[in-house]
């Protein structure tokens, strides 16, 4: 499903025109939920909308949580690559230290994992499926691995690629409805059934070119209620949503939440300091081009920031997501931290550096020995507060393949089905990390203020 | 811009000064001298313009005309002159401010060798040894680890003191230092004040202290209006006042 390219606010795609016939069938209006793609289920759960599709795959672990449908459709798991490597790569065996795209929390996902520790292929996790898709096109990727159904879209509207035709895997696609919503579910068996037999539901996949024989034989198959098992993931569920297995997983990705906040402090401490003496001490014209790099980058949200900083510089400049992540977040808290410094540097009172000046000092010795680090004293609760809130925002940088705690949490959670365990994991970890934090801080304060 | 002349046995000379803010004019004409070992004390009501006359000798404010001339360093009229340009006028002149400016961030030691080891570059070891001697002579060496929000008031003012004397300087300027004493740090102060004399060495003290004044100021400016109203030896000014000003001050 996608938004409308003439009207943005409407969808479509084959989902939308098979969820409107099978509310036709039931007799009721469709009303379409839009919602990440990865929380499908759990809208599903909560009771956000009863039936919930969109390309969703069938897997073992589906069924003890939900009512789900017949397999309307099969999906075939495809490697995408530049045409210079179509010669050569096959399969993902063929990609040892090469990075490799996908979807996150996908049977693609988890292929390329198992493919990680098999081949040595480097995984690159994606919140959507088309700038996969564009950074294989740029380089940025060696490969992509998702369904036929998304790489065909893609190479029509992006170009560029080619698609190996062997498939890696097959899935299905299902409707998924919450548990207790089962003799709705017997319904929509009953429709889909009934659609595949005249022949309605191929008539769809042909209008959305997503039709081959693949799919009659698959039709047949179902209308003999002889479903094709999924291959099932190449990761053993049980032990995927183990703790054991995700929490190093998790504390990996807590190492990338920590190096990161670190160094994006680092680069937003100098930039600030510099922005914040050049406000203080630089001439009208410098002031002015500062104050405005500080207004454009607080008066803008950090994600449009990241999503130009990677994707729309990438004809310029064509950074790795990680050093887009600490540049991207540096140059953000930047801009907060010289407001911090300025601030500061303000409250410094005139006759601590008038005295200064009837000693000899130079103006440069004045701000180095005397109003820099009082200033300091001052700028260290709210720049404990800001790396504090760094920590938090650096899971922002998801939106740029940056796979940190936050992530790998949502990651386990839409495999494990639940937020419960994962969501409290992952809160214990930043705790962990910002706590310490504060409490040395606030020992520090107390050790000037006594000065 | 700064250049030496020869004067000999005078530490300050200002001649027909004029200094205002924007177009309030608060000196008007004031011709003041400070001699070598000399106390010279600076009084005057509120408004009579006896900070203003500190702040630009120590060159924090500009003035319009005239000549003030520091042990033969010579300040321009006009705009206060970058911290480059000071320097041979900023080691002539020391500077204790009423509410002492300390560095809240320095011990009281670090504080005293600040100017010997940043501004003149002497070595850490010989400025220590400098900065331990000035507190010990003004009785606070005890006190050389304390943060200055540590110090009582009279502690603050002495380690104030030797900080200017750091760097050795033949001018001090004093803004007040009576203000927050009692009577016997008071006389403590005047032997110090006194001692420094001694060595040679010129002080001009702002004050509406007459007492102190007396006891131990040489000799007694008052200013009314920006000018001198009245000057000559501290006692005989203030026992017998010719000037209402200086009337003013003793009742």
């Amino acid at each position: 499903m996608e938004a409308d390219l003439v009207d943005p606010t409407r969808v479509r795609g084959f989902d939308v025109e098979i969820a409107t016939m099978l509310a036709q069938s039931l007799g009721r209006e469709p009303q379409f939920v839009q919602v990440a793609w990865a929380s499908i289920e759990q809208s599903v759960a909560r009771g956000d909308f009863t039936i919930g599709m969109s390309g969703l795959e069938d897997r073992p672990a589906l069924h003890e949580r939900f009512a789900v449908s017949l397999p309307y459709y099969e999906f075939r798991e495809v490697l995408a690559v530049r045409a210079a490597d179509s010669a050569r790569v096959h399969t993902l065996a063929d990609l040892r230290g090469r990075r490799v795209a996908t979807l996150g929390a996908t049977m693609a996902w988890d292929m390329v994992l198992a493919a990680k520790s098999a081949h040595g292929v480097v995984p690159v996790s994606y919140d959507d499926d088309v700038h996969p898709y564009t950074d294989l096109v740029s380089g940025r990727v060696d490969a992509v691995l998702l369904d036929h159904v998304l790489a065909e879209r893609s190479r029509r509207r992006i170009g560029g690629f080619v698609i190996q035709p062997d498939a890696l895997a097959r899935g299905h696609y299902v409707a998924v409805l919450a548990a207790g919503d089962s003799a709705l579910r017997d319904s929509v068996n009953i429709t889909l059934r009934a659609r595949m037999r005249d022949g309605s539901l191929e008539r769809v996949f042909r209008s959305w070119n997503v039709w081959d024989a693949q799919q009659a034989a698959f039709q047949q198959q179902v209308l003999r209620d002889s479903v094709p098992r999924s291959e099932t993931r190449t990761v053993d569920r049980d032990t995927a949503t183990s703790i054991t297995t995700y929490l190093p997983a998790l504390l990996r990705a807590a190492v990338i939440t920590l190096l990161l906040s670190v160094l994006a402090m680092a680069l937003a401490i100098t930039l600030g300091a510099g922005l914040a003496a050049g406000r203080v001490y630089g001439g009208r014209p410098l002031q002015m081009v500062l104050t405005a790099y500080v207004e454009i980058i607080r008066g803008t949200p950090v994600l449009l920031q990241l999503f130009v900083l990677y994707y729309g510089l990438s004809d310029v400049v064509r950074l790795p997501a990680f050093a887009a992540a600490v540049i991207g977040l540096g140059l953000n808290y930047a801009a907060y931290e010289s407001e911090i410094y300025r601030a500061a540097l303000e409250a410094i009172p005139a006759l601590q550096l008038e005295a200064a000046r009837t000693l000899g000092l130079s103006e440069g010795q004045i701000l180095r020995l005397v109003r820099g680090p009082q200033a300091l004293r001052l700028a260290l609760a709210p720049m404990t507060n800001d790396f504090v809130a760094l920590l938090k925002d650096s899971s922002l940088v998801s939106v740029i393949t940056v796979v940190e705690l936050t992530k790998q949490t949502a990651i386990y959670a839409t495999n494990a089905g639940s937020w419960a365990l994962p969501g409290a994991l992952c809160a214990l970890v930043y705790l962990a990390m910002s706590l310490p934090l504060s409490r040395m801080a606030r020992r520090l304060e107390q050790r000037w203020k006594i000065a | 811009m700064s250049h030496e002349i020869a004067l000999r046995g005078i530490t300050l000379r200002v001649r027909a000064l004029h200094a205002g803010h924007g177009d309030r004019a608060i000196l008007r004409g004031l011709d003041l001298d400070v001699a070598e070992g000399e106390v010279c004390a600076v009084m005057g009501v509120s408004g009579a313009g006896k900070t203003t006359v500190l702040r630009v000798v120590a060159a924090l404010q500009p003035f319009s005309s005239g000549t003030v001339e520091i042990s033969g360093v010579a300040l321009r009229p006009g705009a206060v002159p970058p911290e480059s340009q000071l320097r041979a006028l900023r080691r002539r002149v020391g500077v204790v401010f009423q509410s002492h400016a300390l560095f809240e961030h320095l011990t009281a030691i670090e504080n005293v060798m600040l100017a010997p080891v940043h501004a003149l570059g002497q070595s850490r070891a010989s400025a220590e040894a400098t900065a331990m001697r000035l507190l010990e002579s003004l009785g606070v060496s005890a006190r050389a680890n304390a943060y200055p929000r540590q110090l009582s008031g009279g502690e603050a003012q002495r380690v104030a003191i030797a900080r200017a004397l750091a760097p050795d300087p033949q001018l001090l300027l004093m803004d007040e230092p009576t203000s927050a004493l009692d009577p016997a740090r008071r006389a403590a102060l005047g032997e110090s004040v006194r001692a420094l004399a001694a060595q040679g060495r010129g002080l001009l003290i702002v004050t509406h202290d007459a007492a102190f004044a007396r006891s131990y100021a040489d000799r007694v400016v008052v200013l009314s209006h920006g000018a001198i109203a009245e000057e000559g030896p501290a006692n005989q000014v203030l026992t017998h006042p010719t000037h209402d000003a200086t009337r003013a001050l003793l009742s």
